[in-house]
């Protein structure tokens, strides 16, 4: 079988490779998406004292440091047994609706708006951030950057130092936020509402209202029937911070709605022997290989499968925008692999939303910032979404709180076997017998990964820059018998 | 030499690699925010991962000696990072440690109280949500239906850059804060004279201490340690006075004392000042100094309640420590 390899695949967070298999018709038989790496986390972390997890942990990753900062944070208060003074609990998730907002602006801006404001085969050279800015001018541009840097600015106050935040406590912050603090932060969060505001019609007059886009986001090879992974609120609404795993199935049905601690009865995770990195799926389900259908076990937990899984949004703007979405959808779920962007444009704006709500409320000032501890369980889970899924940590001490196991189960790992799935399927429709594969093609099949954010693709793709690739078409033996090559 | 500065010099090539890493230390380049534009237009990017798409195989055609800097971040973990180090060096002029990472291992070095078979087997086999009756692990080279698959070897161990290759330069911090950045790519853009080779840049020279703006007493004592849960820390005075464990006398100053202002103990990612080589021997004198007592007793009784000195003197710096050393 000849070999299509793209090796490292860049302008990501971390390392990957893909190996694209081809048959001996010419098509795409089979694909692998191959995470080379490997830190263990898990067990280096095995006998420190659990309080400095939090600040150990936010080491996984330098683009989203804060997602593994509060997961660690919620796991470390139930080894405790404590809850944080709601002081505490609200600035914790003030920062961290910064982290989204931050976050969620870079992917869209600079990551998946050159594919379609700019266009999916359109000159590579222009097919980035600075082909963004020339097609919506100069002053956009500038907001784009400004408003990232607010949204970085609030989360080096709050977090403690810019890059890996140092600011949770067992049961508490170490840091309250002054008056001062709070009135610079609500007009920093008005911004952002009318910033993802802003940015959601710019998707709609660019995006939806071209029909070829539109045909290529419902109709292209980029779809794929798996279960919805999201944390929800009480009312079923989508949350970031807290609250149940909810899983619907591909009808939209809900499946499960668990509490996070007791994830190891909901989701099991396999190995295989060519990635360093495992793939989970729904444990009462099964694993049936990577395959879609109500009757596989894989499932998402992206942007989409979060909206997907709720059922609705808690903020005003936010719901107007979900039910607008999947009225002109066609209704819930969806399935539409490329709709994570319209998804992650909802969620900005309930997270700017969000965050201007937080920082509004009396308590955000107040001083009771942590809770005494007063014992220790022994164990305990946190579960937060990060934005590329569900996030958990999950940590048992001895009884003087030092850390005798660890299991993680991190965001993109989610997604690990749809990510597989969504690869091969997009090379499928679009490597063709007998028909050259040209730089446009490659792109396309690299927009099915682009669309999870996978955290090895990260927020800092905004570096001007053309996207080289070169693909080696190879036979058994690994001779080359054709490259491609652009940039 | 004094007319260089009137000739215009060609563009430097710059290269920005992650090896065993987090992104962060990426991420400090970006935060430059306006500055990287103006390192663009000093420096020609010729390889980085997290933002061009130049493959491997287009860095192993470069001429030895092409590279004028080489950023090169994260620890060795895998025979692709050990490759990719062998390569760097020999197409770089400067290779640069990068990060903490890339300087002393880093926070992945902690992996060095263990063996590669126990972190597998803790992650492939032991994990509480993993399911695998058949034992199987990453390998190197495994046969699919359609062919073969391969990925990097893992190591036993986790080594610090200059353990697999020669550096020039080591610029600390987890991760470096971005204007130490700029000053030390100023200067090797305007050909200033840098140190000689093997020095840390990019930082000072004294301990964190000396930056810190907490109230320090002159000869305070402390008979025990906390656990910061424990007591309820003044947020104004010394941490190691209040007896709560802090690296700033073994960290070298640098980095504007950002975790403390954030009421953090300093964890030392900074690594050992330029007295010393080694951050756990230093903390253990600070600490001998800081006890009030001289009976070899009530010290030992002292230093028992730190809890995991290993894993906090050594944080970020176990494989480049003395305890590695044969």
């Amino acid at each position: 079988m000849k070999k299509i390899t793209i090796d490292p695949i860049t302008r990501l967070e971390g390392h990957g490779k893909i190996e694209i298999f081809l048959n001996n018709e010419g098509e795409v038989g089979n694909v692998y998406f191959q995470v080379p790496e490997l830190r263990g986390f898990e067990k280096f972390c095995e006998g420190r004292p659990v309080e400095e997890l939090s600040s150990i942990v936010t080491k996984i990753c330098g683009v989203c440091p804060g997602c593994h900062h509060m997961a660690s944070g919620k796991a470390i208060d139930a080894v405790f047994g404590i809850e944080p003074t709601p002081t505490a609990k609200k600035i914790r998730e003030l920062f961290y609706m910064a982290h989204f907002v931050h976050s969620h602006i870079a992917h869209f801006y600079a990551l998946a708006a050159p594919d379609f404001v700019v266009g999916p085969t359109a000159d590579p050279a222009k097919r980035n951030i600075l082909g963004v800015i020339e097609a919506v001018g100069l002053k956009v541009g500038s907001e784009v950057i400004k408003q990232r840097r607010i949204a970085q600015e609030i989360q080096a106050l709050i977090g403690g130092h810019q890059t890996h935040v140092i600011m949770n406590t067992p049961g508490g912050v170490k840091k309250g936020i002054t008056e001062e603090e709070r009135d610079d932060i609500v007009k920093k969060a008005e911004g952002f509402v009318e910033f993802g505001k802003y940015s959601m019609q710019l998707f709609k007059d660019v995006v939806l209202g071209n029909k070829l886009y539109l045909d290529l986001i419902m109709n292209g090879p980029y779809s794929l029937a798996l279960h919805s992974m999201g944390l929800v609120d009480d009312n079923n609404h989508v949350n970031f911070y807290d609250g149940k795993v909810r899983v619907v199935d591909t009808n939209g049905n809900e499946l499960y709605k668990y509490p996070a601690p007791e994830y190891r009865d909901y989701v099991e995770e396999r190995v295989e022997p060519w990635s360093y990195l495992k793939f989970p799926y729904l444990k009462k389900i099964g694993w049936h290989g990577f395959i879609d259908g109500q009757s596989s076990g894989v499932y998402q937990a992206t942007p989409l499968s979060r909206l997907n899984a709720a059922e609705g949004m808690a903020t005003p703007a936010a719901q107007k925008e979900y039910q607008f979405m999947y009225k002109t959808l066609g209704g819930k779920p969806v399935h539409a692999t490329m709709v994570m962007h319209w998804a992650r444009l909802v969620e900005l704006i309930y997270s700017a939303e969000r965050c201007l709500e937080l920082a509004r409320d009396p308590d955000i000032t107040g001083k009771e910032l942590r809770a005494p501890v007063t014992g220790i369980v022994g164990e305990g889970v946190g579960v937060v979404e990060a934005q590329r899924g569900t996030l958990t940590h999950h940590y048992w001490t001895d009884d003087k709180g030092i850390v005798t196991k660890v299991n993680l189960i991190v965001g993109t790992t989610n997604n690990h076997a749809a990510i597989c799935m969504s690869l091969k399927k997009a090379a499928q429709g679009l490597i063709k017998k007998d028909t050259p594969v040209t730089e446009g093609t490659l792109n396309m099949i690299e927009m099915a990964f682009r669309a999870y954010d996978p955290c090895f693709s990260c927020a800092t793709h905004s570096l001007p820059g053309e996207m080289k690739m070169v693909v080696c078409v190879r036979d058994s033996r690994g001779n080359i018998l054709s490259t491609v090559k652009r940039g | 030499m004094a007319s260089d500065s009137k000739i215009a010099k060609p563009k430097l090539k710059l290269a920005v690699y992650w090896a065993s890493s987090c992104g962060g230390c990426c991420v400090s380049v970006l935060d430059t925010h306006e500055k990287l534009l103006d390192i663009v237009a000093a420096a020609d990017p010729v390889f980085w991962p997290i933002a061009m798409d130049i493959k491997y195989h287009d860095v192993e055609a470069m001429e030895d000696q092409s590279i004028d800097l080489t950023l090169f971040n994260g620890a060795v973990r895998n025979s692709e990072n050990r490759h990719m180090a062998r390569v760097l060096r020999d197409k770089s002029k400067i290779l640069v440690a990068y990060g903490a990472c890339a300087g002393m291992g880093g926070i992945p070095g902690l992996a060095n109280f263990f063996t590669k078979e126990d972190l597998f087997r803790r992650v492939y086999d032991d994990s509480e949500s993993t399911v695998n009756p058949d034992r199987i692990r990453p390998m190197p080279v495994s046969e699919v239906p359609e062919g073969t698959l391969e990925i990097p070897g893992f190591f036993n161990r986790v080594y610090a850059l200059d353990q697999v290759v020669e550096v020039d330069y080591y610029i600390p911090g987890c991760p470096p804060q971005s204007e130490r950045l700029i000053e030390v790519f100023t200067a090797v853009v305007t050909g200033a004279n840098l140190p000689p080779k093997g020095s840390v840049v990019g930082a000072g020279e004294k301990t964190n201490c000396e930056d810190c703006l907490r109230i320090k007493s002159e000869n305070k004592k402390v008979s025990r340690f906390y656990r910061p849960w424990e007591i309820q820390e003044d947020k104004k005075s010394c941490f190691l006075e209040q007896g709560i464990i802090c690296m700033g006398p073994a960290t070298r100053s640098g980095c504007g004392v950002r975790c403390v202002a954030g009421n953090s103990p300093c964890r030392g990612c900074y690594g050992p000042p330029s007295t010393t080589d080694d951050a756990g021997a230093r903390m253990m004198a600070a600490i001998s100094s800081m006890i009030d007592s001289d009976q070899p007793e009530t010290i030992d009784e002292a230093v028992s309640t730190i809890a995991d000195p290993g894993g906090l003197f050594y944080r970020f710096s176990l494989p480049a420590s003395i305890l590695e050393k044969p």
